[in-house]
C-alpha cells in the first residue's frame, strides 16, 4: 500500500481500485457478521471458494464476504450481484446449486428465494423483500456492498471523501457548523446534540482533547453498533477523523466490548489500513493534521456505556460513573475536554459531509433528524436490524418491516430503549418514532433495542426481569440506585411470586420518584422507567396479582396452576410419562388429573399435550376443580376358571377399567340386560351356555355391545364363528395383560384418536 | 481565587470559587445531612443524603451539593419539601443494612419510626470512607469494594491487609455503621471469609 500525501492521491487511488473492477461481473456477497457466523456462515464461504475454483471459475466471478445485511432471522444471507438476488438461509449443500443454477445458467434457486407469507410469492430481489423495501438504509446499507476487511472496498464506494471533503474544502469551522445544522443527535442513548457537544469541547481549556467511540453495547437484543462496527469499520473511523479535526482532538478512543471479538478484530484490522494509506496518524492525506487511535476493549459491565465511567475505564479504574455537573465534554479522561459519541453518531457523520445538512435536515421528524437503526428483537417474525427514518410509527416497523407476531398471537408490548427504558402498549402503536415523542410516553430511545412481546407475556414479570439485570447491572456506588433497586425488586418478586400487598404499587411510585431525582447516573435516574411504564400502562395486571393473586397472562409461575380439561383429555399419557415428578394420574381410558401436592410447575404437561387436544391448561386465580369421578367404560368379564378370573380383573382394574365379573354364561345375559357395559370379555368353553351362544344372545339384546373371546382351546371353526356372531377379537390362552390392553384398546374409540406420536413414545 | 455570592435557604452566602455548595453552607453553619463525605476526602458522591435544590436561570434541579461547585447568585434550598422526601426515602432504603448508630438518630430526625424496607442487616452503608481513606489518607489500599449492584460489598484485600491493618485501624472510627471494628479482632482480619465468599460466588 502507497502512503497518501495528498486529496489528489485519495481520487487516484480510487480511480485505480474502480479500474480493476467490473461492474457487470457477478459477484458472491456473503454476510459474515456474528448473526450469520452464529449460522455457519463460513462454511457456506468456503464452499463458495471450493466450487468456484472446482468448476474453474476463477477470475469470472467475484467473492465477497461482508457486515451484517440485517436480515438475521434467515441468515446465512448470500446476495449475487449485480441483479441482487437474495438468497436467505443458505447452507453448504445448497452452493453447488446456485454456482450452477444462478451463475452459470443464469436461473434462480427457488426454494432459496424469499416467499411472501400472504401471497405465497417467490421474491428475487433484495429490495422487493418486504423487510428491506420498507426501511430506508442510509447508514447501514454499504454493509453488504464491502468486505469490512478490505479498505478498498470501503474506498471504492467514496470512504474517505468526506473526510478529504473536509480537510480540503471545508475546514474546521464549517465542519462543525454542517453537524451542527443537520442538528445530529447521539444515538447512545440521551440524543444529545453531538455538534453542540463538539463545540464544547473544542471551545473548553485544556489539552490534549479526546474523543472517543461508545461501542459498549449492552442492552440485552441489541446489537447494531456491533453489526455497525463489524460490518463498516471505516465510517465509524472516518466520522471520528472528521470529528476530531473539528473538534481539535489529535487522540482519540474506540472503547469496544471484548464480548464483540469480531468487532475488535475488524475495527483494529480497519485502522492498521487506515494507518498505512496515511488516513490515520501523523499528517493525514498531508493536511497537517495529525490524529491517531487506540482501541480500548471493555471488561463487561453493563454501566462501562455511560460516559463517565467509560471514560473512568479508559482511565485504568473501576467502571463507576461520576458526577457530570461538569460535563465530560469539559471535563472527561483525566479531567481533559472530552467528546464521546455512539458508532452510530460517528457513521452518519461522513454521509451528513458528504451530502450536506440540508439533504440530513429533510429526513426524520422536526427535532429528530435522519435514520435510526433499531435491533427488532423478540416476538417477531423478521428479527433484525432495521434501518428507518426518525418518525416511522412503531406500526409500521414491527408490522411492514418484522412480520408481525408470529404463530398467530397478539401483539402486547414494545420495549425501547433497553432495560431502563420503557414497555409501549398496542394503543400508541400509530405513534412516530423520535427521542422525544419515545420520551413522554415514559420509554427512551436509548441506543435502539427494540423487544417485542406477545400477548402471553405478564408485565410484571417482564418489569421484574428488568429490575433484576439493573440489580446486576449497577455499579452499586450510589444509594438511590443500588438500594431502591434492590428494594423494588424484591417488591416485585413478592408481587410474582403472590406476597403482594395493597400499597405495593404506590410504594413502588415512591421509590422510583427518589431514584429518579436523586440517582447519580442516568443508569440509575431511568433504572424505574420498566416499572414505571409498567404500572402507567398496565396497573389493572400489577393490581390482579396483589389483589385477586391472579396472574393475567398465566406467567408467574406460583401464581398458576396447571389443570388438565377432563372433557378434552384423550388418555393418552403423554403427560403422564412427561411429569418429572409423576403428579399425574390416569391410565389408558382414564382421564388424567394432576396432583396439585406433586406438581412443580415446571410446565412440560402443558407443552406435551398434542396440540388437537389441547387438554392442559393453566389456571390462575381460580380454584383447581376438583377431579371428576373416573369414567371409564364398563367391562363385562365372563370366565369360569376362578384362578385366571381374578388375575385378569386384577391387571383391567390396575388398567383403569371397571370390571364386573361372572363366570356363568346365564348368569352373564342376566347382567347385561340390567347395566350398561362397553365390552365384553368372554371365555368360549363355559358352563352351561357355551360362549358362542352367549355371544350371539348378547348381541342381539346389545348389538354396540364390543366383544373379546378368549380361549384354551383355539381352532379355525370356533374362530370363524366367533368372529361371524360379532366378535370383535379371539385371544388365545395364555396371553399377557399387555395384549389384552392392545386388543381392548383397538376396540375403543378414545385409542382410535390416539396419534402415531403416543406411540412412538 | 474570586469570591462568589450565593444564597442557601434564602440567607446571602459569600463563597470562593471552587467550594462546593456543602462547603458553603456549612461555612454558613447551614447544615446538610451526608453519609459519605468527609472533608479530608476527595468529594464522592454516594449517598446523595446531601441532595439539595438548586435555581440558576429560572431552571430548578436536585444536585448533590457535595459535589456540585458554587456559582455565583445561584438559589439554593437545602431544606425544602422535595429535598426531605428523597432524604427520608434514602434512610429508610439504608436503615435496614445498618438499624443502629448514626443512621439511627438521623432516620428520628426525618421522621422515620423505622422502614418499610428488608435486607441483610451487614452493618454497612457502602459509603466507601474507610476505602477511600485507606486509598486518599495511608495511600495503602488495603480494603476496597468487590462486586456489582446489589452485590456490592467492602472487603479487605488479602494480598495487603494482614501487613498494614493491624497498625493502623483508622478506619474503624471513621466507620459510620460499625461494620469494620465488629468484623475483626483487631489484630486478624478475616480474611478467611472473604476468601470463602469468592469460592461461593
Amino acid at each position: 500500500m502507497a502512503r497518501l500525501s495528498s486529496s489528489a492521491d485519495l481520487k487516484k487511488l480510487r480511480q485505480e481500485i474502480l479500474s480493476q473492477r467490473d461492474p457487470d461481473r457477478p459477484c458472491v456477497t456473503i454476510c459474515s457478521g456474528t448473526g450469520c457466523q452464529c449460522h455457519r456462515s463460513e462454511e457456506v464461504v468456503d464452499a463458495f471458494v471450493h466450487q468456484i475454483e472446482n468448476l474453474g471459475l476463477q477470475g469470472r466471478v467475484d467473492l465477497r464476504c461482508t457486515g451484517c445485511h440485517g436480515f438475521c432471522e434467515r441468515g446465512p444471507i448470500v446476495v449475487i450481484f449485480p441483479q441482487q438476488i437474495c438468497y436467505l438461509g443458505v447452507d453448504t449443500k445448497d452452493v453447488s446449486e446456485i454456482v450452477s443454477q444462478t451463475l452459470i445458467e443464469n436461473k434462480l434457486v427457488k426454494r432459496l428465494l424469499y416467499k411472501d407469507v400472504e401471497t405465497g410469492q417467490h421474491v428475487a430481489y433484495e429490495n422487493e423483500i418486504p423487510f428491506y423495501k420498507n426501511q430506508k438504509r442510509i447508514v447501514f446499507g454499504s454493509n453488504q456492498l464491502i468486505d469490512p476487511k478490505r479498505i478498498d472496498d470501503y474506498i471504492a464506494l467514496g470512504g474517505y471523501f468526506a473526510l478529504d471533503k473536509a480537510l480540503f474544502e471545508m475546514g474546521r469551522d464549517k465542519v462543525l457548523q454542517v453537524v451542527k445544522d443537520a442538528n445530529l443527535r447521539g444515538r447512545g442513548g440521551g440524543g444529545f446534540p453531538a455538534g453542540i457537544k463538539w463545540e464544547t469541547t473544542r471551545n473548553a481549556p485544556g489539552e490534549p482533547k479526546y474523543v472517543i467511540v461508545n461501542a459498549d453495547e449492552g442492552d440485552p437484543g441489541a446489537y447494531m453498533d456491533r453489526s455497525l462496527l463489524e460490518g463498516n469499520p471505516h465510517s465509524v473511523l472516518e466520522g471520528l477523523i472528521i470529528g476530531a479535526y473539528a473538534i481539535g482532538s489529535h487522540e482519540g478512543f474506540i472503547y469496544v466490548r471484548q464480548e464483540y471479538p469480531l468487532a475488535v478484530q475488524n475495527i483494529t484490522i480497519a485502522l492498521e489500513q487506515a494507518r498505512e494509506y496515511g488516513l490515520l496518524g501523523a499528517n493525514i492525506l498531508g493536511s497537517g493534521f495529525d490524529f491517531d487511535v487506540q482501541i480500548h476493549r471493555g471488561a463487561g459491565a453493563f454501566v462501562s456505556g455511560e460516559s463517565s465511567a467509560l471514560m473512568t475505564a479508559i482511565e485504568g479504574r473501576v467502571a463507576e460513573p461520576r458526577p457530570k455537573y461538569i460535563r465530560t465534554a469539559v471535563s472527561g479522561i483525566e479531567g481533559k475536554p472530552s467528546t464521546l459519541n455512539n458508532v452510530e453518531t460517528w457513521a452518519n457523520v461522513p454521509l451528513i459531509i458528504n451530502n450536506g445538512a440540508d439533504w440530513y435536515r429533510s429526513i426524520g421528524t422536526e427535532g429528530s433528524k435522519g435514520t435510526k437503526i433499531f435491533s427488532l428483537v423478540g416476538k417477531v417474525n423478521n428479527t433484525g436490524l432495521v434501518e428507518v427514518p426518525m418518525g416511522t410509527t412503531l406500526r409500521e416497523i414491527i408490522f411492514d418491516i418484522g412480520g408481525g407476531i408470529p404463530n398467530g398471537k397478539k401483539f402486547k408490548v414494545v420495549q425501547t430503549g433497553g432495560p431502563s427504558g420503557g414497555c409501549i402498549p398496542e394503543s400508541l402503536l400509530d405513534m412516530p418514532v423520535d427521542f422525544d415523542k419515545l420520551t413522554t410516553v415514559g420509554s427512551m430511545m436509548g441506543s435502539g433495542g427494540m423487544v417485542v412481546m406477545d400477548e402471553d407475556t405478564c408485565m410484571v414479570d417482564v418489569a421484574r426481569y428488568f429490575t433484576d439485570f439493573l440489580t446486576q447491572e449497577s455499579c452499586g456506588k450510589c444509594v438511590p440506585c443500588r438500594e431502591g433497586l434492590r428494594q423494588m425488586l424484591n417488591i416485585l418478586k413478592n408481587i410474582c411470586d403472590g406476597r403482594g400487598k395493597e400499597g405495593d404499587i404506590e410504594l413502588l411510585e415512591e421509590i422510583s420518584e427518589v431514584m429518579k431525582d436523586a440517582s447519580l447516573c442516568a443508569l440509575g435516574a431511568t433504572a424505574p422507567n420498566p416499572v414505571l411504564s409498567t404500572i402507567k400502562y398496565f396497573r389493572d395486571e400489577y393490581e390482579a396479582h396483589i389483589q385477586k393473586k391472579r396472574c393475567p397472562a398465566k406467567v408467574c409461575r406460583e401464581l398458576i396452576t396447571y389443570y388438565i380439561l377432563p372433557e378434552r383429555c384423550q388418555a393418552c399419557l403423554i403427560c403422564a410419562r412427561n411429569c418429572p415428578t409423576g403428579a399425574i394420574t390416569g391410565g389408558k381410558h382414564l382421564i388424567h388429573v394432576i396432583d396439585q401436592e406433586k406438581c412443580t410447575k415446571c410446565g412440560i404437561c402443558f407443552e406435551v399435550c398434542p396440540s388437537r387436544f389441547n387438554a392442559v391448561v393453566k389456571l390462575s386465580g381460580e380454584p383447581v376443580p376438583p377431579p371428576v369421578p373416573k369414567i371409564t367404560k364398563p367391562i363385562l368379564l365372563v370366565e369360569d376358571e376362578v384362578i385366571f378370573r381374578e388375575s385378569l380383573r386384577d391387571w383391567l382394574t390396575e388398567g383403569g377399567y371397571q370390571v364386573t365379573t361372572t363366570g356363568d354364561g346365564e348368569e352373564a345375559l342376566k347382567v347385561i340386560r340390567g347395566q350398561e357395559f362397553d365390552t365384553i370379555i368372554l371365555d368360549l368353553k363355559l358352563p352351561g351356555k357355551d360362549g358362542i351362544e352367549v355371544l350371539k344372545e348378547a348381541k342381539s339384546q346389545k348389538p354396540s355391545l364390543k366383544a373379546i373371546i378368549i380361549t384354551a382351546y383355539p381352532s379355525p371353526e370356533t374362530a370363524t364363528e366367533a368372529m361371524k356372531a360379532g366378535a370383535i377379537d379371539y385371544l388365545i390362552k395364555p396371553f399377557n395383560p399387555e395384549m389384552l390392553e392392545r386388543v381392548i384398546a383397538g376396540v375403543t374409540e378414545a385409542k382410535a384418536e390416539v396419534t402415531p406420536e403416543t406411540n412412538e413414545r | 481565587m474570586e469570591s462568589i455570592r450565593l444564597e442557601i435557604d434564602g440567607k446571602f452566602v459569600e463563597a470562593q470559587e471552587g467550594m462546593t455548595i456543602l462547603q458553603a453552607a456549612r461555612g454558613a453553619g447551614i447544615d446538610i445531612p451526608t453519609l459519605c463525605h468527609d472533608e479530608r476526602l476527595a468529594p464522592y458522591g454516594a449517598c446523595r443524603l446531601c441532595t439539595v435544590e438548586i435555581t440558576k436561570d429560572n431552571r430548578t434541579r436536585l444536585v448533590a451539593s457535595c459535589v456540585y461547585l458554587v456559582e455565583e447568585g445561584l438559589v439554593v434550598e437545602t431544606n425544602s419539601e422535595r429535598v426531605n422526601k428523597i432524604r427520608k426515602m434514602l434512610l429508610e432504603l439504608l436503615l435496614p443494612l445498618a438499624p443502629t448508630g448514626p443512621l439511627e438518630s438521623l432516620a428520628r430526625k426525618y421522621g422515620l419510626e423505622g422502614s418499610r424496607f428488608t435486607a441483610e442487616q451487614t452493618s454497612c452503608v457502602l459509603c466507601g470512607l474507610c476505602v477511600r481513606y485507606c486509598a486518599e489518607i495511608k495511600k495503602a489500599n488495603a480494603i476496597g469494594f468487590i462486586g456489582r449492584g446489589i452485590d456490592r460489598e467492602v472487603a479487605f484485600l488479602p494480598e495487603v491487609a494482614p501487613k498494614v491493618c493491624a497498625s493502623c485501624r483508622e478506619c474503624f472510627a471513621i466507620c459510620p455503621g460499625g461494620k469494620l471494628a465488629s468484623e475483626t479482632d483487631g489484630v486478624r482480619f478475616p480474611i478467611s471469609i472473604w476468601q470463602s465468599k469468592q469460592e461461593l460466588r
